[in-house]
């Protein structure tokens, strides 16, 4: 059954509010998730106030000032800060959404910032996305061919390469995929929103030979069809991608081969 | 906790190789509603504010009485195929099981007492 309420070692708690910065003008307070799996505690919500007059626009700047200047215990990923990476991915102001794309003056008011959504964390802003990578290892994510490899590259028309603008980009950041209430309730079999974009993205591949099989492995009643269309994930992708068509389209593909 | 590999948790039992009549049939009978309660709608309007004999005479006749017929085990098909997507969602082991054969049970049970009904007046 559903559990609708956190359970008890998961109940948030006040933490600490760190001082503000001396002699600061342009303040802006932060509230971050804060868990540590070795303190045995509960998680708990710390403040900090940062002089954005001395830090750079994006909300990861202000991340990592905070863990250079205020507490050097804040733990969370970051790579390439340019949104390719999408190691940053966390929830911000109430949106998943990347740090390092994200700005602070996007945010009015304290900006809150907790961990993605409905997953085990690691800890602070860390979450365990072993599941969310086994299930897009789950889909085959790569060209599958019974034709023998030709002498040169496998060509692909124009117009089929373009059937792939808007899938590509996808940076597996699973901000998608931690927004659709449906992987929260039904996470272990539900694919989600980002695995599916990528099999469909292999499904509608001119190279790809084993779009069959493909289909076969994905027409299930919870490995696709628990996507109602909810649409989170088309809202929240900090890459402006829309997994709810890419989904849509692997159930017209179902429906086509099936009538 | 059991010794699982990441990918064998993700695989799970593997695919059910179905849900794709399950999606296809709500997919007609939600077309099918959409021109039946619009019918419905009016036909029964068309009997509202009727003295009961008005109403037994009116549905005596085969349009309004076909129409409430189909509207009925369409409808009661489309809720059950929907309260079973729901179940799924939200309740899992043998609960759900459970559910889904009682929802069956309710969707029918209604369904029948309705053309029962329907063709006690129209019969």
């Amino acid at each position: 059954m559903v559990q609708l309420t956190l359970p008890k070692n998961s109940r948030m708690t006040s933490g600490k509010t760190w001082p503000k910065p001396e002699g600061a003008k342009n303040l802006k307070q932060f509230q971050i998730y804060r868990w540590n799996p070795d303190d045995g505690k509960n998680p708990a919500i710390d403040t900090y106030f940062v002089d954005m007059d001395s830090c750079g626009p994006m909300i990861l700047d202000a991340l990592i000032k905070i863990k250079n200047e205020i507490d050097p215990t804040l733990t969370f990923r970051r790579s390439c800060r340019e949104g390719i990476c999408g190691s940053c991915a966390m929830n911000i102001d109430g949106i998943n959404t990347l740090a390092c794309t994200y700005g602070v003056d996007e945010v009015s008011g304290t900006v809150k910032i907790y961990p993605l959504p409905h997953m085990p964390v690691v800890k602070d802003l860390i979450p365990d996305l072993t599941h969310f990578y086994a299930q897009h290892a789950s889909i085959q994510p790569w060209l599958e061919t019974k034709t023998a490899a030709p002498a040169k590259e496998w060509k692909q028309s124009i117009d089929d390469r373009a059937k792939l603008d808007g899938l590509y980009e996808c940076i597996m950041c699973a901000c998608c995929s931690t927004s659709c209430p449906s992987y929260w309730w039904n996470g272990d079999r539900y694919l989600g929103p980002a695995a599916l974009l990528h099999a469909y993205r292999w499904l509608i591949d001119s190279r790809d030979e084993a779009t069959g099989e493909r289909l076969d492995e994905l027409e299930d009643p919870f490995k696709l069809y628990r996507c109602h269309t909810i649409m989170n994930c088309a809202k929240t992708c900090p890459k402006g991608l829309n997994p709810a068509a890419a989904i849509a389209n692997i159930k017209k593909m179902m429906v086509e081969r099936t009538i | 906790m059991a010794y699982l590999t990441d990918r064998k948790r993700a695989l799970g039992m593997g695919s059910a190789k179905s849900g794709t009549a399950h999606f296809w049939s709500m997919k007609v009978s939600a077309v099918a509603l959409l021109i039946l309660i619009p019918l419905f709608v009016f036909t029964f309007g068309a009997a509202l504010g009727g003295t009961y004999e008005e109403v037994l005479a009116y549905y005596a006749k085969p349009f309004p009485a076909i129409i409430a017929a189909l509207t009925l085990t369409v409808g009661f098909k489309h809720f059950n195929d929907g309260a079973q997507v729901m179940i799924e969602d939200y309740v899992h082991g043998l609960a759900q099981k459970l559910s889904i054969i009682l929802m069956t049970c309710l969707s029918y049970g209604a369904a029948a007492v309705g053309l029962f009904a329907i063709a006690r007046i129209a019969l």
